[in-house]
């Protein structure tokens, strides 16, 4: 049993009485790249805990590396030599980089002092040796998203372990750094660890893994080797059933147009972008990161700075940094970051969902309750956001049913132009397929939709147009029918 | 918005008559009235005056001056900002006020009243430009108009206290409406208001949303600014008001008034369960927390425990409620 890393059979796990894990199986080869799929529910995230210490099992049984075990503490996985890039990001924003990868366990000069060179030279390698371009001197504060993901992964690696679990690793990252990952993975696995990795990126996993195994509604499902199976079988596998193989429904033919954005620039992020965005169309903006895709978006719905240019929504200026103006005006958006800047997180769900409307439930200012409560009613309904009550805060939600939330917020305000800055990021595949077919509904009843996305699949999936951000200009433009994903990475790079 | 306590599955309500219910639910949520209890029980054992309507009609009017700072506190902490001017604020608008009972006409209380607030006010406005716009930090901006508004109520009043208060301004102090004494009926007045404001109207959603998370209020079309400015509006309207019921208690504006009362209000929000981070908190609790501050006070008074002992119990049961709270929400 010497090449299994991990050998998971019957794990269960229940909160309050309710089963969220009724059969963990799971096992991990040495030198593979396993790749542990399934949806929301699904049991992974509370598996993933169980064997990091964060949780512990009710029943069933964990073997590391031969050895029976039951880890109270994330420090005894650690000292099992489990480490984790873990989905939810929580750095030390007023500390270095180097601080934050060594955090707990920073050489010392006689064993008190901390040895900050070292520490400063020691990141520098691992940073250079993972061919990461990020300065281990700055402060984790000024980062991008992205750049805080490959510090965390940075750090995973720094642990020499044997297993290493990655939770959705390339969550904020461009499709560069998606393959510098890799590569790291693969030297990684040369040596002998085992990776099990999670990501709703079904192309990622084809890509890098050897093996797979989907749980589902809490839990084993099947396992076997990638190489035996495809796409849309893995699809059906996670999600249960048949899922027809997405294509873009036929549209009808564009209208008017809705948005105008004319030479609109950000000194720093984008410079001279012009575009349209007609009723019934989608628009997506590919690029890589950092080529100013996020900050285009966010200034042209206000809630970034511009410099110059112009924004018109169906014939009417709007002022900058008004966002208030651009959702009466027609506009609603889905940021980048939901739970930075698209939910009250301690807020219910059904105060979210009314937040950008609550003139639409009130009068005189009072807000009328129950026409609040039935309108969050209705939004769940109609969104398939799976909760047990609307009163519960958002925070309980998993990141598919959070997002759908935002969604809910923005279609309150009745728009007529949605601005999506990823999507489904984060986001298991079920919840995709809805977000999708939603965005194409929307579009079919006369809508325009400007969405932003760094999965080439998604982009060429959704687009009637795509527009190519490279370091701040628009490229090209690529009718969305004939674009493909050589296409896109070549008019982006 | 009030916090779900348990993991995500919704608290199990019991079937029963609606009185025990509510009782469940606010003990559950508030376990800050479970404590007000138990502390009023240890009293009343310990004291056989504390029962008595005349003590508690004393507590309340003791307490309605610092509940009234602590409502308009409640909704500057709720944006996830502070406020350290209040007690000096108090002392300004009450010396204003008081400045004007001698020199209008003595039945004018209303103008003595608008008077006061609208003083309240305006260093509210500026506190809250000052955050919102400037993006100074809250507690710097605060601390800084604690210092100004001190030293321009010495200037005003020449450091000298202003006398001779016109009858229905004293009324304000002294005086009761249906039996219930004014300070106690213009507390009740405001609670009500504030309570509906925020828990009802628009802007009290809006107010949370701001305090839970800045951005998404943004992205959800929410002035942000605005929000935070009208919360210290608020706040510096209510010491205003409260100022000029100290002044009326105290039967003359004293330059000096109302200094350190932002920490007992501050104290009080904080007991009440609002969170110093931001969006989450209610009124209710502000109410309790004032109430057991102002029954601390005098429950330690009753026992004749010297105030110097006082201030210690204060400060350990400050923190113990405190600690009750969190760990209970955990």
């Amino acid at each position: 049993m010497n090449h299994l890393l991990v050998e998971a059979e019957g794990v269960t796990k229940s909160f309050n009485g309710v089963p969220a894990l009724h059969n963990g199986t799971f096992r991990l080869a040495r030198g593979s790249v396993h790749a542990l799929c399934g949806g929301n529910g699904a049991g992974k995230s509370t598996f993933l805990n169980i064997l990091m210490g964060i949780l512990q099992r009710d029943g069933g049984s964990v073997r590391v590396s031969g050895k029976e075990v039951d880890f109270c503490t994330p420090g005894e996985a650690l000292a099992h030599r489990i480490a984790i890039i873990t989905q939810e990001l929580s750095p030390i924003p007023y500390m270095t980089v180097a601080e934050n990868i060594y955090l707990g366990r920073e050489p010392r000069i006689g064993g008190v002092m901390v040895d900050s060179r070292r520490m400063r030279a020691d990141a520098a390698a691992l940073l250079s040796r993972l061919k990461f371009a990020i300065n281990p001197t700055a402060q984790m504060a000024s980062l991008s998203l992205a750049e805080i993901q490959l510090v965390e992964i940075a750090k995973a690696f720094s642990y020499d372990a044997d297993i290493v679990i990655m939770d959705e690793p390339t969550s904020a990252i461009g499709e560069r750094e998606t393959h510098i990952l890799f590569d790291a993975i693969r030297s990684l696995t040369s040596q002998g660890a085992g990776v099990i990795y999670v990501s709703h990126r079904l192309e990622e996993i084809f890509e890098i893994a050897d093996s797979y195994t989907v749980f589902r509604d809490g839990g084993f499902v099947e396992t076997g080797s990638i190489e035996n199976i495809d796409r849309a079988y893995l699809v059906q596998q996670i999600v249960g059933r048949e899922i027809g193989e997405p294509t873009r429904a036929s549209r009808a033919e564009s209208g008017p147009v809705m948005l105008d954005v004319k030479s609109l620039s950000r000194a720093q992020q984008f410079e001279n972008v012009s575009l349209q965005v007609a009723s019934g169309e989608i628009v997506g903006i590919y690029g890589l990161m950092g080529s100013g895709r996020s900050e285009f978006l966010n200034s042209v719905y206000g809630i970034g700075p511009r410099d110059s240019g112009s924004v018109h929504m169906e014939g009417i200026e709007l002022d900058a940094e008004r966002p208030d103006k651009s959702i009466a005006a027609g506009m609603a958006m889905i940021t980048e970051d939901r739970k930075e800047s698209g939910l009250v997180l301690g807020a219910s769900i059904r105060h979210n969902i009314s937040l950008s409307a609550l003139g639409r439930f009130s009068r005189n200012g009072v807000i009328r309750g129950s026409q609040e409560r039935d309108h969050s009613k209705a939004m769940i309904e109609r969104l398939h956001i799976r909760t047990a009550s609307d009163n519960l805060a958002v925070s309980t939600m998993s990141g598919g049913n959070q997002q759908k939330v935002v969604i809910a917020r923005c279609l309150s305000t009745n728009p007529r132009l949605l601005i999506c800055d990823e999507p489904t990021r984060g986001i298991d595949e079920g919840a995709k397929q809805e977000i999708y077919a939603l965005l194409e509904q929307f579009a079919r009843n006369g809508g325009a939709v400007l969405v932003v996305s760094s999965e080439a699949p998604e982009i060429l999936q959704l687009s009637d147009r795509i527009v190519i951000f490279k370091k701040g200009r628009v490229n090209q433009e690529l009718p969305g029918h004939s674009a493909n994903q050589a296409s896109l990475l070549h008019a982006a790079c | 918005m009030k916090h779900n306590v348990s993991s995500g599955t919704a608290l199990a309500m019991p079937a029963g008559p609606r009185l025990s219910r509510l009782g469940i639910n606010l003990a559950s949520r508030y376990g800050i009235v479970v404590a007000f209890i138990v502390l009023c029980t240890f009293l009343s054992i310990a004291n056989e005056f504390f029962l008595t309507w005349g003590n508690w009609t004393n507590i309340i009017r003791q307490t309605s001056i610092n509940g009234m700072l602590a409502i308009g506190v409640t909704f500057v902490i709720l944006t996830k900002g502070i406020d350290l001017s209040v007690g000096a604020v108090m002392a300004l608008a009450g010396a204003v006020g008081a400045s004007l009972a001698i020199t209008a006409n003595s039945h004018d209380i209303v103008v003595v009243i608008l008077a006061a607030c609208a003083v309240g006010a305006a260093l509210g406005a500026v506190n809250g430009i000052a955050v919102s716009k400037l993006a100074l930090p809250p507690f710097v901006v605060t601390l800084g108009m604690l210092s100004v508004a001190r030293g321009i109520t010495f200037i005003f009043t020449d450091g000298q206290p202003i006398p001779n208060l016109s009858k229905p301004l004293l009324w304000l102090g002294s005086g009761t409406l249906l039996g219930i004494p004014v300070p106690i009926v213009l507390l009740a007045v405001v609670f009500g208001i504030c309570w509906f404001v925020l828990r009802h109207t628009v802007f009290g959603r809006h107010i949370y949303a701001v305090g839970g998370s800045e951005r998404s209020a943004a992205t959800s079309g929410i002035k942000v600014p605005r929000i935070i400015t009208l919360a210290y509006v608020i706040s510096g309207l209510l010491a205003g008001l409260a100022g000029l019921l100290l002044t009326a208690r105290t039967t003359a504006a004293l330059p000096q008034a109302g200094v350190s009362y932002e920490l007992d209000a501050i104290a009080a929000v904080v007991i009440g369960g609002t969170s110093l981070s931001g969006g989450k908190g209610s009124l209710v609790g502000t109410l309790f927390g004032a109430l057991i501050i102002g029954t601390i006070n005098n429950g330690l008074d009753l026992m004749g425990v010297s105030s110097y002992y006082q201030q210690v119990i204060k400060g350990l049961i400050i923190v113990g409620a405190v600690l009750l709270d969190t760990s209970r929400r955990k």
